[in-house]
């Protein structure tokens, strides 16, 4: 059977979010125009997360995707604390005082993050207490460490990103004496994520990686077309240094062991990720925690289950690759998105994709001139080149929703073939998995004027 | 962003055009230290208080301490000019349709031209000029019609080719114009630093002047303003002015009986950039490109441009937080339209940098004008706002009219157009005011030719017969909310897009209003005219005579069943009101008036009539559908329908008696047609209307009945020289002057108002004559048709302008009325009107600048009547505005 058009429509907009960034604040001009979001999930439940929000104590807007395995919980962990945990890193020394003398006190607490969720996007009640008293004693930590020195973005994303897996690691170790919560804690440390996040505070963009999942900027170049930057590396068995490395890190009598079918121990596809200390821990870890969990986890054979060939553990980090990049008038956008978009589509597809549908719905975002200087004329072409493009009328209000229509329905010809659309989005859940992953995207779309301003003023 | 560049810009913008900026801040600061030696502590009582301190209120503060009253106190919420008038393009323009209009920008223009010397605070005034421009023909011939009221005000404009557009600016592309109008004493100012210097001038004069304090409501008390509650305490007053702007509408219904003020705000877009490569010079004038929708001024060397696009954007509709109007955004998309407009125009702009796209909210009304005037429930509420984005060119006129009203009672010129009482409760919905603003403020560039209809909230009062009439073919237009038939379009009639013809010439429907014609003329029409405005006052004892025979000038005091053309006359004479009453009883009385006057009559009855409560007053304009059966043979269709005869000899003219029509008993029927014709009007309860119509309908059948319409109406009662209320009558007119003596007994024995100015007139004569002018070589099918406003030469010298026209089919000729003066040929001073001045004259209209030659007469064609009338009944009274 078919799904008409309309029910297509329905599937592929039940997850997208958009945001516009307000032109201005209260602090700055923002670099960032808005962004679009959307999530199409294969499994049931999705395992893929995503996230943004605004730094309200620093500048900047931070946003990432999270791509779970072995079960959502690990995902759905580091889609609620990473970005509190690179805030507070990025807090100077007398904010993160002020945080604590309130809580101290009891005084209400400055908001750090303004979040920009989807309804879906929850996050979990019972564990705020466990989680914020794991954040609490890591700012205690840095305000104790007091370095004095300004904050450097790609050290905050490192740090932020190791410190939250080490957190995770130790509460699964610690336990709590709520069952639920103990259950949670264990099933997010032995499930994992990966993690790419994006950082973009005026022209600078910091990315910081840890797994498959991909940054892409989208570049116009001077002819108009559309070009493709990656801002990160994937962190899987065809990324030849990340193999060197894992190789490294381990002796040379594991060589063949530790990469087998293009998987870490032969198991996992990512080579670095949250959670998943059953290539963290130690064996006898490992079996201390599961005997003395809940039934639940004992009775499970995957927790159960040492990897092969485990012998010098840890295997995996989620240590990031941070890639730093000054955003130019001619970046256009940046695409983060899960692996299950980067398997169906190139990049140089997405970009172009991506570029042609936002110059095409530009119309419906405002121009401003702020304090840019522009002529009558070329405002004049401006205006008449968006009301032209109002005739071609998009379906998708959405740049997220749209690449997700082209990699779900893109045939040989890389146009949008309903049917192939109809079929794969009406596959039973138990054969979607087999045909197509999660897929989560967040475009995130630059005011280029905001942009040649501070080029500028350099 | 926007709010804080806009913040910033509008500072610029004041001290760029002002060089001498810190000597104008100076003089700014001291104006305020003298209206506030005590910021803190507002008056416990003032005689006026003003709330508003934008160009509105300052004028009217300035007005008033100008004529003497010193007691005055001005409230603004924020800063002075602060609001609209504060972003306002500060073009003074006094090139306006309506003659009142007119009036108030040139006033403001002279005013403003010697403020700067008055005041010492610098307004930025410069004469620059206007040029506005006519791609069309159509939109030359409004240029045109406008022109002939600016000359003969004495106003300097002229008609000129696209080439002298060219000689006169030079960036003006003129290959699509056909002409163009200008203006040489039109300016621009700095309209806040026009308000400040109001201020300043009215601080000087003793008015205090508190910023910073919010009205939050007024008190009122027995139907009288007792005082200002403000966040900073109370003040009693007696006299209160809603100057609030895009406020005004909330103001007037904060406190605990609503002052119904229709005002609806819209975005409004204007421009700004640097300035050219050579700086454009402050001198140049500015341009309207009304068909472009644009409007261009010089400012600070590069330019000012807005207009008033087709999709206008309404805000605040629910409500509003003052401070968003610093927050509104840019909205280029929007402004597109408009921008493409000023680089057809001006190409060579082009390389001009942009400085910014303002956002300025701006008041608009239901019809185009503004309001201002005393409210009708509230005694000493006043009202100034509303000024459809020409506040700068209204704002010393205006606030000269209002003024004068406050401190005389009554403005010196005719202000009805203006009135707040032409508007009720009903023009008041958000709803309504949201839909309607957005026709209104596109028609402000719009064609406007004669006789165009607003098209948004239309069908709110309706006739029972609205749905049977729209069947037959029924056009519409609306008069105070009130679905009027104009005509019927015949089945099968292929004219379909009638509504839509726009023309200066004779227009579609020309055959279609004459077969109407001929039916009322020889055999009988049916119009329904429930709208008009029906009163009844009664009493328990003598009361209602005593007190409408002081009101009214004619005598009242007349058999039961008869009915009375009378005027209600204010002290000076003129008419407030002209109407029908009929006595129904010795103690009752049934009054019709015009539709329009459904407020302003009932203010004036309820401020006049004493507060007993064995008299009453009633509107029963809703209980009754009245149906106008106009024709010789209207007289066979009721007698056959209530077998009662309707001869002269028993239903004499002028005659009201409660009979059966067809089923249906208790119809008032009256002998009036109020065209002149033979006829009754019938005031059926409204349960009865579709019985009495489809009985009248039916019997009339062997007699040629048909429906007809108000143009009908108006080429009937204008061809028999019938002046009607609100379009040839109005406050500044006597009977007397419009030969209704007959209608004035001046010795009825007791004294009304009116009657010393009457009784002076009649024995020295007046000083302007109501008058009928035929066109002689106007050729129907050529030449423009008249409308209304045009000038009337005597002997090629100005004296006066027409007030309505309309095609007489049985003249077979055009039929003006208007109003002749007599100015001394060397002074200019008013003489009085002889018959031998109207009698001895040739006289000649000017249509859009071209002249015919009208035979003037005093006194209708007497062949036209039907022959059983005697003078004395000659019904001379009508109602209809068009």
């Amino acid at each position: 059977f078919y799904l008409t058009p309309p029910q297509v429509n329905s599937i592929l907009k039940a997850n997208e979010y958009s945001f516009k960034v307000p032109e201005f604040d209260g602090k700055n001009v923002s670099s960032i125009l808005g962004f679009d979001s959307n999530q199409l999930p294969a499994n049931a439940p999705i395992e893929d997360r995503r996230s943004a929000a605004t730094c309200l104590q620093t500048r900047g807007m931070l946003l990432g995707v999270f791509d779970g395995h072995a079960g959502c919980a690990c995902a759905q962990a580091v889609s609620e604390r990473l970005f509190y945990y690179i805030a507070v890193s990025l807090l100077p020394h007398e904010t993160l005082l002020e945080i604590e003398n309130a809580v101290e006190s009891g005084r209400a607490l400055l908001p750090i993050l303004q979040w920009h969720k989807h309804p879906n996007d929850y996050f979990s009640k019972e564990a705020s207490k466990l989680y914020f008293n794991s954040l609490r004693t890591y700012w205690q930590e840095l305000i104790d460490l007091n370095s004095g020195e300004t904050t450097d973005v790609r050290e905050a994303l490192i740090n932020a990103f190791k410190r939250l897996d080490n957190d995770i690691s130790l509460e699964a170790q610690v336990g709590d004496p709520n069952s639920f919560l103990n259950y949670l804690v264990l099933r997010v440390a032995f499930s994992g994520s990966t993690a790419c996040v994006a950082h973009v505070d005026g022209v600078d963009l910091h990315v910081a990686n840890t797994g498959d999942s991909r940054a892409m900027l989208g570049v116009q170049e001077e002819d108009g077309s559309w070009s493709a930057v990656t801002l990160s590396y994937d962190h899987n068995a065809q990324n030849e240094h990340e193999v060197e490395r894992v190789k490294m890190e381990h002796p040379k009598s594991e060589e063949k062991s530790l990469v087998k079918q293009d998987r870490l121990l032969g198991l996992l596809m990512p080579f670095r990720a949250f959670g998943d200390v059953k290539f963290k821990w130690s064996i006898e870890l490992q079996k201390r925690v599961v005997e003395s969990g809940p039934d639940q986890l004992n009775d499970n054979e995957y927790t159960k289950f040492i990897p092969p060939n485990y012998y010098t553990p840890p295997y995996l980090t989620a240590e990031p690759e941070v890639i730093h990049h000054r955003l130019r008038p001619q970046d256009k956008f940046l695409v983060l998105a899960t692996d299950g978009l980067w398997e169906t589509m190139h990049r140089q597809d997405v970009a172009r994709i991506v570029g042609e549908y936002l110059t095409g719905v530009h119309h419906q975002q405002p121009i401003a001139v702020g304090g840019y200087k522009v002529t009558l004329g070329q405002m004049h072409g401006l205006l008449t080149e968006r009301r032209a493009r109002i005739s071609s009328v998009f379906e998708d209000q959405n740049a997220a929703t749209h690449l997700i229509r082209h990699a779900v329905g893109n045939n040989e010809f890389g146009t949008v073939d309903h049917e192939r659309l109809s079929k794969m989005l009406s596959l039973p859940e138990e054969l979607a998995r087999m045909y197509r992953d999660d897929i989560t995207i967040i475009v995130v779309q630059f005011n280029s004027h905001v942009i040649g301003a501070y080029q500028n003023e350099e | 962003a926007a709010g804080m560049f806009l913040r910033l810009l509008s500072d610029i913008q004041w001290r760029a055009a002002h060089p001498k900026w810190r000597r104008m801040t100076g003089s700014q600061r001291s104006a305020s230290t003298t209206a506030e030696p005590h910021p803190l502590s507002l008056p416990a009582q003032a005689q006026v208080v003003i709330c508003g301190g934008g160009i509105m209120g300052t004028s009217v503060a300035y007005h008033l301490s100008k004529m003497g009253f010193k007691d005055i106190v001005l409230l603004e919420q924020g800063r002075l000019a602060a609001g609209t008038t504060r972003f306002c393009a500060g073009i003074v323009s006094t090139a306006r349709p309506m003659s009142i209009e007119l009036k108030m920008a040139h006033y403001s223009n002279k005013l403003y031209q010697q403020l700067e010397q008055e005041t010492g605070v610098q307004t930025g005034y410069m004469k620059t000029g206007s040029i506005s421009l006519a791609q069309t023909q159509d939109r030359l011939i409004s240029l045109k019609r406008i022109a002939s009221s600016l000359n003969v005000m004495g106003i300097p404009c002229e008609i000129i080719s696209p080439k002298k557009v060219a000689q006169l600016h030079p960036l003006i592309n003129i290959h699509d114009l056909v002409g163009a109008m200008y203006v040489p004493e039109d300016a621009l100012v700095s309209s806040a630093n026009v308000s400040l210097a109001l201020a300043t001038a009215a601080s000087r004069n003793g008015v205090q002047i508190h910023e910073r304090t919010s009205v939050s409501h007024v008190t009122i008390q027995r139907g009288r303003v007792t005082g200002v509650e403000t966040d900073r305490g109370r003040i009693q007053c007696e006299f209160f002015v809603n100057c609030a702007g895009q406020w005004a509408y909330e103001l007037g219904h904060s406190g605990e009986e609503p002052v119904h003020i229709p005002v609806h705000a819209c975005e409004h877009f204007y421009l700004l950039t640097h300035p050219l490569q050579e700086p454009l010079s402050s001198s140049l004038p500015t341009v309207v490109d009304p068909d472009g929708r644009i409007y261009i001024r010089n400012w600070q060397g590069g330019i000012l441009s807005g207009g008033f696009e087709k999709n206008p954007k309404p805000l605040f509709t629910e409500g509003r937080n003052q401070l968003e109007i610093q927050n509104l955004q840019e909205d280029w998309d929007h402004f597109g339209p408009l921008l493409s407009a000023l680089l057809r125009r001006m190409p060579g702009l082009e390389a001009l940098q942009i400085m910014q796209l303002v956002n300025c909210p701006e008041s608009f009304t239901p019809d185009m004008r503004c309001i201002m005037g005393e409210s009708p429930t509230a005694r000493g509420y006043f009202v100034l706002a509303g000024m459809n984005s020409a506040g700068i060119s209204y704002g010393g006129g205006a606030g000269k009219y209002l003024a004068e009203w406050i401190v005389n009672g009554y403005p010196s010129e005719n202000v009805w157009p203006l009135d707040l009482k032409r508007f009720g409760t009903l023009q008041s919905s958000r709803t309504f005011l949201r839909h309607r603003v957005m026709e209104v403020m596109p028609l402000m560039y719009d064609l406007k030719v004669p006789r165009w209809d607003f098209q948004t909230g239309r069908q709110l009062r309706t006739s029972p017969l609205y749905d049977r009439l729209d069947a037959q073919g029924a056009r519409w237009m609306e008069k105070h909310g009130f679905e009027r038939v104009k005509y019927f379009v015949p089945p099968g009639s292929d004219l379909l897009d009638l509504d839509h013809s726009k023309t200066f010439y004779k227009p579609d429907w020309f055959d279609i209003v004459g077969a109407e014609v001929k039916c009322c003329k020889e055999a009988v029409c049916v119009i329904d005219m429930s709208s008009f405005t029906k009163f009844e006052i009664s009493s328990t004892g003598d009361q209602a005579l005593e007190n409408l025979q002081y009101l009214f000038s004619n005598d009242l005091d007349v058999p039961v069943g008869h009915v009375v053309h009378t005027g209600m006359l204010n002290e000076k004479g003129g008419y407030e009101n002209d109407c029908s009453i009929a006595r129904l009883s010795k103690r009752s009385f049934f009054m019709i008036s015009p539709t329009d006057q459904q407020v302003h009559c009932w203010a004036w009855l309820k401020n006049h009539l004493p507060d007993d409560s064995n008299l009453v007053l009633e509107d029963v304009t809703w209980k009754y559908t009245a149906l106008n059966l106009i024709g010789p043979r209207a007289v066979d269709v009721l007698s056959e329908l209530s077998y009662a005869p309707m001869t002269a000899e028993h239903f004499p003219s002028l005659f009201c008696k409660e009979m059966s029509v067809g089923y249906a008993n208790g119809i008032r029927v009256m002998s009036i047609t109020h065209t002149g014709e033979p006829g009754f009007v019938l005031y059926i309860p409204i349960e009865y209307a579709l019985h009495v119509y489809n009985e009248v309908m039916n019997m009339g059948q062997k007699y040629g009945i048909r429906n007809a319409g108000y143009y009908a109406l108006r080429s009937l009662r204008i061809e028999k020289f019938f002046a009607f209320w609100g379009q040839d009558l109005d406050a500044f007119t006597t009977p007397m002057e419009c030969g209704r003596e007959f209608q004035v007994k001046l010795d009825k024995g007791m004294e009304f108002l009116g009657q010393e100015v009457l009784l002076e007139q009649k024995q020295n004569g007046v000083y302007k004559r109501f008058t009928m002018f035929i066109l002689e070589d106007h050729d129907t099918d050529m030449d423009l048709w008249p409308w209304w406003g045009e000038p009337i030469f005597r002997n090629g010298r100005y004296v006066g302008k027409t007030t309505s026209s309309a095609y007489s089919y049985t003249l077979e000729r055009h039929v003006c009325l208007g109003f002749v003066h007599h100015f001394d040929e060397q002074t200019g001073e008013e003489l009085v009107v002889t018959t031998d001045f109207i009698n001895q004259g040739e006289f000649e209209i000017d249509i859009a600048g071209q002249r015919f030659q009208a035979k003037a007469k005093l006194y209708p064609f007497s062949s036209l009547f039907a022959q059983r009338r005697r003078k004395d009944d000659v019904e001379l009274s009508g109602y209809q505005r068009e």
